[in-house]
């Protein structure tokens, strides 16, 4: 490899945000035409790393090389100049705004004064094409699926003619096919000569696509490496620093009486469609049921139903016995009912309340926490610090404010809060390991078998299929807001159940 | 783009956060009465005469302060009034109505409740029960509002608006009818005096500052106490923080709407109440005018932190008060104080300005458009 082939050099980057190394004396490039994967620990800064070359932070220390060039990045303005292009984990669109508008703002084209729109439509159109992307200008965003939303981001990158494109875990919030959907994109670029970054915790994709891997740990990168000579428990390896073990283990479990029972539920969703029909099904103590299914077949609307975050329309909630149908959550936390949300931003967090606050943030009302009426600050630093040591929740204090963590130490926060709550009799956790890294996954499974063998019901709700097959011990899928199948987990396939979940009983029947 | 080094200390930490915090409301302030001195010259005015009459108006004697004090009472409870329910993520531009059935409810209660009874009452009685009056039909205008809020969706910025319409007419109806003075020589609209039993006393012999002012300040702190050591303090911010994860958490989030419009409404009520039993002894149609909006200016400069809000109550206070010196010195209208407040109030809403002139890295999270997932 010559020099002349790297696009974009990292030279001893350093940052330092308060109490935390983020990037330590960090080096990184990036070559013509190459998908550089970035792996590492929740927490490691690979986010930061982006946002220094991105221009959203600044280095304490280091130099930027764009084409060997150093260039001086103060603000995305620059990066966007020096064509690097950023689709961040958390989109930054507006969904009153069509694709166009969105495409084109900060960088408007006006003409006499009014946006031009059919121009920018035009050019977008041509990009879709020569990429396959397959966005339509004028649609609104906010009527799109994540998926498409996120194309909108790359071509929002394209537009402005990036030739280095960043994707910050594009791959968590999206179905299997929308991903297989991304790699074809990203593979189109790269055959252009576009070059990537590409960060995400899914080692199968990254030993899949990924002309070159680095790890990061601690602010550290720790080695870069091609994949054809690395595997998986080598990777996990070198991100943790231990052997992690990627097969859950788990005994037979022991079932005792129904603790969830759903019965006939309809549920609509915001815009007022019928999106569960008729579903029932029952968890037993000690067993996991895992719901199985493309995202966006019901499963959002069935578990929001059942926490009560959303209206029942008809049908039944019990929870031992007790019938909890559209009662708050606070009835369903005092029934014990422990709940990973799906959205951790939207309902799990106060972003800007600090972890500890956070930590109680369902149970702020009750001894210890408060007394009285009167919040108990030293018992709810005390939980804090418990389970931020229990669950390994990367923070400088338990006074930082939630928004400052990566991306999955935000979500051990609320896995901790949940899990460790007492008299817990059942789980349910939506997508409850989305976003953290192979160590934590272990750990945050083996606490979920954990509480399945003290007797616990756990309804496992997950976009990935291997996850379920893991840790369930019941599968039922679920295809257009309808229960389709249900399986013992040790007679199910991976083929059967793709195929469920695809509809393939609808065609048959 | 030298970035600041960064300190570890935790004590470091949180003086930087308060300094952070008032960093922009002061040099919006800077930057306003520079803009104002500015003004002054082009209109040929000394500005430095000017603004040292300001002071002096203000600060420069015994009279002066309690003067000082006398405006800020009010100022400190609209100000909590509209800070909270920024807490509760909710605007009250209310506060000028509910002030205006604060003050009316205490001065019936004032003037007419011995009348009804046919004796006069203690005042360890009758003063708490003009005070309690004002601030339950403060909350009750109010609590209008956030009941509208909860349960239609109606938002409780067009809502508190069409109620100080009403607040204000029903006012000027009662003020110039039932309500209305009828000692012969009055043709203003205002009831008639309280009665003794129903004032607060003056804090000193001679001075108009009264114990409403040592209220304002405990009630300051009651709300801080409130807003950060209670549960009740915890589900009103997490409701106006992210009310999506505070209906997670259990919280009755529509419950908590409700109330918190309703202490809001308390909070302005006290604010006319305290100008009637402690000030003026009646209501009068008009003195209020203006409250309900400088509140607004308050709590926003005050960042809607009771500390700040008592701050900046003090210098909208200072202000007023300074007016007259100012004008008499210098013969600059007192609308110039109206000018350099609405440049204060300009600055620290457009804080992106200051930001600008002074060169200020904004450290605040970035705004989230879509929802992504979190990284
Ligand atoms: N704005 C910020 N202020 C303070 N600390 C921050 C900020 N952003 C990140 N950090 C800290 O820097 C460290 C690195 O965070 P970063 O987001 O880069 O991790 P990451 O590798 O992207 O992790 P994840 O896989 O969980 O997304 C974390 O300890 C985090 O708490
Ligand atoms: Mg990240």
């Amino acid at each position: 490899m010559t020099e002349a082939n790297i696009v974009l050099e990292a030279k001893n980057i350093t940052k330092q945000f308060p109490g935390v190394l983020a990037n330590d004396r960090v080096n990184f490039d990036l070559r013509k035409g190459e998908i550089h994967a970035l792996l590492g620990e929740n927490g490691a800064g690979k986010s930061t790393l982006m946002n220094l070359i991105y221009g959203l932070h600044l280095p304490d220390k280091g130099e930027i090389f764009v084409n060997g060039k150093p260039i001086e990045i103060k603000s995305p303005n620059d990066s966007i100049a020096a064509g690097i292009g950023m689709v961040h984990q958390h989109f930054m669109l507006i969904p009153v705004f069509t694709v166009a508008e969105n495409v084109m703002l900060g960088d408007e084209v006006t003409k006499r004064g009014s946006l031009d729109r059919a121009t920018v439509a035009a050019k977008i159109n041509e990009i879709s094409k020569q990429y396959g992307l397959d966005v339509d200008p004028n649609a609104l965003v906010g009527d799109l699926p994540v998926g498409l939303q996120q194309r909108v981001e790359i071509v929002k990158t394209l537009y402005r003619n990036a030739e280095i494109v960043i994707l910050d875990e594009p791959t968590a919030v999206l179905t299997p096919q929308e991903a297989e959907d991304l790699f074809r994109i990203m593979h189109d670029l790269t055959a252009r000569g576009v070059s990537i970054i590409f960060i995400t915790h899914k080692l199968k994709e990254v030993l899949a696509v990924a002309d070159r891997i680095t790890v990061m740990r601690a602010g550290h990168v720790v080695n870069t490496v091609p994949p054809s000579e690395t595997n998986e428990a080598q990777l996990a390896n070198m991100m943790v620093g231990r052997q992690v073990i990627l097969t859950v283990e788990k005994k037979d479990h022991q079932a005792s009486g129904d603790i969830l029972k759903v019965e006939n539920l309809f549920v609509r969703d915001q815009r007022g469609l019928e999106t569960i029909h008729n579903v029932s099904f029952t968890v037993r103590g000690g067993e996991i049921l895992g719901i199985a299914g493309v995202q966006g077949n019901g499963q959002t609307e069935l578990s929001e139903a059942i926490t009560g975050l959303r209206a029942v329309q008809s049908g039944k909630v019990l929870i031992d016995e007790q019938d909890l149908t559209d009662k708050s959550p606070r009835f369903m936390t005092a029934a014990g009912l422990a709940h990973i949300p799906e959205d951790r931003q939207r309902h799990g967090l106060v972003l800007s309340y600090s972890v500890a606050d956070n930590m109680a943030l369902c149970d702020y009302y009750r001894p210890p926490f408060s007394n009285r009426g009167v919040i108990q600050q030293k018992a709810l630093d005390e939980n804090a610090r418990n389970l931020i040591s229990a669950f390994d929740v990367r923070t400088p204090s338990p006074f930082v404010n939630a928004g400052k963590l990566s991306g999955g130490n935000q979500q051990k926060v609320i896995v901790a809060r949940e899990l460790s709550r007492e008299n817990v009799k059942l789980v349910i956790a939506n997508q409850p390991t989305r976003g953290l890294d192979v160590g934590s996954i272990e750990y945050i499974h083996s606490e979920i078998i954990k509480m399945r063998d003290r007797g616990v019901a756990v309804l496992l709700i997950s976009a990935e299929l291997d996850e379920i097959m893991a840790l369930s011990d019941r599968i039922v899928v679920m295809y257009r807001g309808q229960i389709v199948a249900t399986v013992e987990t040790k007679q199910a396939t991976r083929e059967q159940l793709g195929l469920w979940m695809a509809g393939a009983h609808v065609e048959t029947a | 783009m030298q970035s600041e080094k960064q300190s570890n200390s935790l004590t470091r930490q949180v003086i930087q956060s308060i300094s952070d915090a008032s960093l922009v409301p002061f040099l919006a302030i800077l930057t306003a009465v520079v803009v104002g001195g500015v003004i002054i010259a082009f209109v040929g005015g000394d500005p430095l005469l000017a603004y040292r009459g300001l002071i002096q108006g203000s600060f420069g004697s015994t009279k002066a302060l309690s003067e000082t004090a006398v405006w800020a009472t009010p100022y400190i409870f609209a100000g909590l009034a509209v800070a909270l329910a920024f807490k509760g993520g909710l605007f009250n531009i209310g506060a000028e109505g509910q002030l205006a059935v604060g003050a009316v409810a205490s001065s019936l209660i004032g003037y007419a409740l011995p009348e009804w009874l046919g004796y006069d009452l203690p005042a360890i009685i009758h003063l708490p029960l003009a005070i309690i009056f004002g601030i339950l039909m403060g909350g009750l205008w109010a609590g209008i509002v956030g009941w509208l809020k909860a349960y239609t969706g109606g938002h409780e910025v067009i809502n508190t608006i069409m109620m100080n319409y009403i607040a204000l007419n029903t006012t000027s109806f009662l003020l110039n009818g039932v309500m209305k003075d009828r000692s012969p020589t009055n043709v203003i609209a205002r009831t008639p005096l309280i009665a003794d039993s129903a004032r607060i006393p003056p804090l000193f012999e001679g001075l108009r500052v009264h114990w409403g002012f040592i209220l304002a300040l405990l009630v300051a702190f009651l709300i801080w106490w409130l807003l950060n050591k209670t549960t009740l303090g915890f589900q009103i911010r997490t409701v106006g923080l992210n009310p999506d994860a505070a209906k997670y958490a259990g919280i009755n989030v529509k419950r908590i709407i409700i109330l918190t419009m309703v202490l809001s409404g308390m909070l302005a009520g006290m604010a006319g109440t305290i100008e009637v039993t402690g000030l003026n002894y009646r209501h009068e149609l008009g003195f209020s005018i203006g409250y309900g909006y400088d509140a607004i200016a308050i709590a926003l400069l005050g960042k809607s932190h009771p500390l700040g809000v008592v701050l900046s109550a003090f210098l909208f206070a200072a202000m007023r008060n300074g007016a007259t010196r100012m004008q008499f010195l210098t013969q600059m209208p007192v609308d110039l104080i109206s000018m350099l407040q609405a440049f204060i109030l300009l600055f620290v809403a457009a804080d992106a300005i200051v930001r600008y002139i002074y060169r200020i890295k904004s450290k605040g999270e970035r705004v989230v458009l879509t929802r992504g997932w979190g990284g």
